[in-house]
């Protein structure tokens, strides 16, 4: 663990026990969320559908990740069955809506039972660490696929099913611009909720279990509980997100909802950062906008060499791998991290060596 | 120090088998309310293997321990921090990459009320009232240990002298009735000894805690403790009032017969050096 300086500037007294535990570090990271949240509100007037529908997608696996993360980084269980939950929550949502329940309630609501089949499976994962732990929620990534694919009244089968379109009193979430504000305001609330959490009772019994759980069980929490608790949490977050992907789409299949997937969540909070709030959607955004930065850039390599024209798509392929293995090797302990040792040395400068 | 007081922690004849190794047999003592019990003996005596039959992280084989008249083995490992038992490992055991400040406020995990789903909502539900107020109780262990300047780092990054007092602390936030304390002085310099020493001496008179101690110091066991058991080879082969104990003809062979293994190895590494 690389040492990071206290971040607070000098003046940036604390005088209260309340001043001295705000939910972001300091007044610059403050103002930097309360810029991103302007920005985002205001981009429906100012870019593309398309661009809009990348903020979306970024804020739904950003609340997936942040999911993963509290189950991941904060608690140290990894699962390898992330995107089967997500997958729940979208089919769980669509079949909700599909019995009258308005869509903004279903939302919540299949974020709730996907924590509940959730905390289903966490009971024998409870017992089980590292190898043993993974092929076990390998296991349930492959029970929920199996699921989808029977369960027609729940799924649609093969076929899928239809998820309705949100509306808030006659107010239609129909456009990338509309739906882009559910997303944030989900965003918002899924990111204040757990920094929250980590910052009360329950977040801190998480992160005890991961550092040293022998020693937190003499400090009196019961690992069961809480190892079950944070693979609930996991699965409301998983399942929040699958259902605002789903009635993003409008039409949800199972085929999206594979092993992939659960690796991608994996490679996001990796990324982001293991156990950081925020790295939780840096990671979403670097991953998904890699691919299309690496797009471009084999573009541009092809015109240049137009020998390799033909082989862009590998080119792209290897270029995201590649990215990805030299992030890993020269920040693996994250986006998050990398953003406080800039903001570390900035404010030491000229001083920083 | 009333010579029948009241009994916290009744230790009766305890036995702990590891496979073929007997680590504890038959092990017997009593610590008194308020008082403090020193438990000394050779290395691989079986000291701590007591104290984590006590704090829960073993089960005696055989054998009683009761706390107050009642079954202390009928309750679950978690469950012992609100019976009123806290303590502090020989092998340093804090939650690395947390805050000092958070591992203490680990300890006041049992006396805190909210959960999830109020933490998580924070200013509705009165998590944020309960958290400042442990933050207020906390306080007072920092102020009290004198680690003011690190309540903010990672415990991970700090020197080992400041994370032996940071597992006090957090022991110290249980607000136990009994601690456990597992060579709280080890690899310790002088300077470190004597505050270590001060503030044992608090834990017993300020905060009214009754300790059970494993010290190698001797100097550190005469002068804080009032009973002292000795254990070698898991077994109990003296107990009473230090003094005593310390010039009983069995305590000296234990120490000395350790000596002389030591001047035996000395004694074959030589020969074979000349060789
Ligand atoms: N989990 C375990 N599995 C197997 N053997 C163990 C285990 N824990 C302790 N032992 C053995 O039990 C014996 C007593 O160990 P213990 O740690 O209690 O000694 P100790 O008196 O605390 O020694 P030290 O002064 O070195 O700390 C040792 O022989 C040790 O190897
Ligand atoms: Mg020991």
């Amino acid at each position: 663990m690389t040492h990071v300086p206290n971040p607070r500037p000098t003046g940036d007294f604390r005088t209260s026990y309340a001043g001295d535990r705000t939910l972001f570090a300091t007044r610059f990271e403050t103002n930097a969320v309360i810029a991103g949240v302007l920005f985002v509100l205001v981009s429906p007037f100012l870019f593309s559908d398309y661009i809009l529908s990348q903020f979306i997608i970024i804020g739904i696996y950003g609340i997936a990740a942040l999911g993963l993360n509290v189950l991941t980084g904060m608690t140290g269980q990894i699962s390898l069955g992330h995107g089967a939950f997500f997958g729940f929550g979208a089919f769980a949502s669509a079949w909700f809506s599909s019995r009258g329940i308005p869509v903004l309630l279903s939302m919540p609501m299949a974020g709730v039972l996907t924590m509940a089949v959730g905390m289903v499976f966490g009971i024998p994962a409870a017992r089980l660490k590292g190898l043993y732990l993974a092929i076990a929620t390998l296991a349930s990534q492959y029970i929920l696929e199996d699921f989808f694919a029977r369960a027609d009244w729940f799924t649609g089968g093969t076929s899928g099913s239809l998820a309705e379109t949100a509306n808030l009193f006659g107010f239609q979430f129909d456009s990338d611009g509309r739906y882009l504000y559910l997303v944030l305001f989900w965003v918002i609330v899924s990111f204040v909720g757990v920094a929250n959490l980590a910052r009360t009772r329950d977040g801190r019994a998480l992160v005890a279990v991961r550092d040293h759980y022998l020693s937190a069980e003499i400090m009196g929490i019961n690992l069961t509980h809480y190892r079950i608790l944070s693979f609930g949490l996991a699965s409301f977050f998983a399942g929040l997100a699958g259902a605002l992907y789903g009635h993003y789409l409008g039409f949800v299949s199972a085929e999206g909802f594979t092993i992939i997937l659960s690796i991608e969540f994996l490679a996001i909070i990796i990324i982001g950062g293991l156990g950081s709030v925020s790295g939780s959607l840096l990671g979403a955004a670097f991953i998904l906008l890699l691919p299309q930065a690496m797009e471009t850039f084999a573009n541009a390599l092809a015109t240049l060499v137009p020998a390799i024209s033909q082989g862009t798509a590998y080119i792209k392929q290897m270029s995201v791998g590649a990215a990805i293995i030299l992030f890993l090797v020269l920040e693996p302990e994250g986006l998050v991290h990398r953003w406080r040792l800039m903001r570390a040395n900035w404010k030491l400068f000229p001083f920083s060596h | 120090m009333a010579d029948n007081g009241e009994i916290l922690l009744r230790v009766d004849d305890v036995s702990l088998q590891f496979g073929g190794l007997k680590a504890l047999s038959n092990v017997s003592f009593a610590v008194r309310k308020g008082g403090l019990f020193s438990l000394i003996g050779p290395n691989g005596a079986g000291k701590t293997s007591m104290l984590n039959c006590i704090s829960g992280r073993y089960r005696p084989t055989s054998g009683n321990l009761t706390w107050n008249g009642e079954d202390i083995l009928r309750h679950s490992v978690n469950d012992r921090a609100h019976l009123g038992i806290g303590r502090t490992f020989q092998n340093l055991a804090l939650f690395g990459h947390m805050s000092v400040l958070d591992n203490i406020l680990v300890g006041r995990h049992h006396k805190l009320r909210n959960n999830f789903l109020t933490g998580m909502l924070y200013w509705v539900g009165g998590a944020r009232r309960e958290e400042l107020e442990q933050r207020r109780f906390v306080e007072d262990i920092i102020d009290f240990l004198e680690i003011q300047h690190v309540r903010h780092e990672p415990a991970g990054t700090l020197s080992y002298g400041l994370r032996k007092r940071v597992e006090l602390a957090r022991a110290m936030a249980i607000e136990p009735r009994l601690i456990l304390l597992d060579e709280p002085m080890a690899g310790m310099n002088l300077e470190e000894k004597e505050d270590m020493a001060r503030f044992i001496i608090a834990l017993r008179e300020e905060f009214e805690m009754t300790i059970l101690m494993i010290e190698h110091d001797m100097g550190v066991v005469m002068d804080l403790s009032d009973q002292v058991a000795v254990l070698d080879f898991g077994k109990v082969i003296a107990s009473g009032a230090p003094e005593a104990v310390l010039a009983n003809e069995h305590v000296k062979k234990a120490y000395l017969g350790e000596a002389d293994e030591l001047l035996d190895e000395l004694a074959d590494t030589a020969e074979r050096a000349i060789a």
